[in-house]
């Protein structure tokens, strides 16, 4: 069974044929696109290592079907910076040293634009923390994580009172 | 992961002809299913895609102030509702405290009621479950079993169904709206989860082909919405199923409990409702006695089905304390850490 499928991917039409439908999303951007910077940690949805967005939302790679997100909008940890620009959110993982191995991170980041879009968690650490429970970091750098979130949107909110000005 | 077929149906009817045919399951997010069809603990042959199914991801509100659910509806997008929030915190409340971010923007709302168990011998193919095999035993018995089922297990099967949502709406007595091969039916939210018995594999009460489209929550339930709290028992502060939770509401006349909904999560094959308990508590004043008497009602017929006596009295305590904290008042904000018992007190800072 041969499936044509419609996608847009950090901003690129994309039609991908795939011919097996158990395909998930991780597999189709890592192993037939070449979009490695989503992670396999787990593969069930445990880590959030494969964390990027679907149509604006962040879901877990790993458990979707690809084959069910004929026309979707994906956006993966290649498609974050303008260019040699980093979006704010990589510039504060870097600014607060918030990885270690960096295996967790793409997913870390993509998840924390997700948390930033989503708006539930104001300025408040536990809620940043709960809200990033998602991903999990085995070096430990919840500490920068929970600071980088916390300075990218603060980072987001000024630029965004500059464009209304 | 087995080969198996996938079709993407436009319409319900299509659909159900094509999941009433033997091998077939319904697939929304996959959340769970993916999952398991990856340890081989399901093995459909037939995907049937629902997700572009119409009209099934709305909310809509009957004028006397029930809500309709769509069985496609988002667990993020319900939990986020504001007038869900509003009429049925609980429900909000226990849908944050469930999986992840990443998780709840995809899970569904008819997903997540059909949810398999959690318990490890069930994903695992290399053990007995009758569950999954019928008539091939239950290594959780002999096994790993502090966090399996207190009430309504049998010989044949410990398990337990990990849902959280599923525990606040049947304490407001959700209608789950079905339709099937032989049209459409309702049935009590209570009524679709089977307890084990002799035969743990059959889960539910839907026939083959029939679809969840949507639950419903009739405006009576919002009568507790002042004092309503889901809270869980994690063996980590967040993202993780159950040990044990409680659903409380109370509908007060004065210090008098007018009405009461209790509802446990983590104890049985289905969501619990607590309905002695409830006897206790309705005309009795609402103080720590009356909590205490009902947690005692709520648990009189539980018993440990392996290591996990512990869970009993855990139970108890934590109907005490939903009670307790439903007398204070549902929490102007959800509170940073959903359903947690360890939620820090107003004004405390942790560190950044």
């Amino acid at each position: 069974m041969s499936l044509a499928l419609s996608l847009n991917i950090n901003g690129q039409p994309r039609t991908v044929d795939i011919d097996d439908p158990r395909v998930t999303l991780l597999d189709l951007l890592r192993e037939r696109l070449h979009l490695t910077g989503a992670k396999k940690g787990c593969d069930r949805g445990q880590c959030g290592a494969c964390t990027v967005l679907v149509d604006g939302r962040r879901i877990n790679a790993c458990l979707t079907l690809a084959v069910s997100l004929d026309g979707a909008d994906v956006i993966t940890i290649e498609g974050l910076a303008d260019g040699e620009r980093l979006h704010p959110v990589q510039a504060a993982f870097i600014e607060h040293d918030a990885f270690q191995c960096g295996f967790c991170t793409p997913g870390q980041i993509m998840s924390a634009v997700g948390l930033l879009a989503e708006g539930h968690a104001g300025d408040d650490p536990e809620r940043v923390r709960e809200l990033m429970s998602g991903n999990l970091c085995r070096c430990g750098a919840y500490r920068g994580v929970t600071e980088a979130v916390l300075e990218a949107q603060s980072t987001l909110a000024a630029a965004a009172r500059e464009d209304a000005a | 992961m087995n080969r198996f077929d996938y079709i993407r149906p436009a319409t319900a009817a299509e659909a159900i002809a094509a999941a009433a045919q033997p091998g077939s399951a319904y697939l929304a997010a996959g959340t769970n299913l993916v999952d398991l069809m990856k340890t081989g603990a399901a093995r459909p042959e037939r995907l049937v895609d629902i997700t572009r199914l119409p009209g099934l991801d709305r909310i809509d509100w009957s004028p006397g102030g029930g809500a309709r659910i769509g069985a496609l509806v988002r667990n993020s997008d319900l939990a986020y509702d504001p007038a869900v929030r509003r009429a049925f915190p609980a429900v909000a409340e226990a849908l944050l405290s469930g999986a992840s971010p990443q998780l709840r923007n995809a899970a569904t709302l008819g997903g997540n009621l059909l949810q398999r168990t959690r318990c490890a011998y069930f994903f695992d193919t290399a053990s007995a479950c009758n569950r999954r095999a019928p008539g091939a035993g239950c290594d959780a018995r002999e096994g790993e079993n502090r966090l399996h089922a207190i009430l309504g297990w049998s010989e044949a099967c410990i398990a337990t169904h990990p849902s959280d949502v599923c525990v606040s709406l049947v304490a407001l007595d959700a209608v789950v709206e079905i339709e099937g091969p032989d049209g459409a039916r309702e049935i009590p939210l209570e009524a679709l989860h089977r307890l084990p018995g002799d035969a743990p594999d059959q889960e539910t009460a839907l026939a083959a082909g029939e679809l969840i489209v949507a639950v419903r929550l009739p405006p009576q339930a919002a009568a507790v919405a002042s004092h309503a709290r889901y809270l869980k028992i994690r063996e980590r502060t967040s993202y993780a199923f159950a040990v044990v939770s409680a659903a409380a509401g109370l509908d007060l006349d004065g210090t008098t409990i007018r009405q009461a909904r209790l509802a446990l999560g983590g104890v049985a094959a289905k969501p619990w409702r607590a309905r002695a308990a409830e006897s206790v508590l309705e005309g009795a004043p609402a103080d720590a006695a009356t909590f205490a008497r009902a947690a005692e009602a709520a648990l009189a017929e539980a018993r440990p089905s392996g290591d996990n006596a512990f869970k009993i009295e855990l139970a108890r305590r934590l109907i005490v304390r939903a009670l307790s904290d439903a007398l204070a008042g549902t929490p102007g904000q959800p509170p940073a850490l959903p359903a947690s018992p360890f939620a820090a007190p107003a004004g405390a800072r942790h560190v950044a």
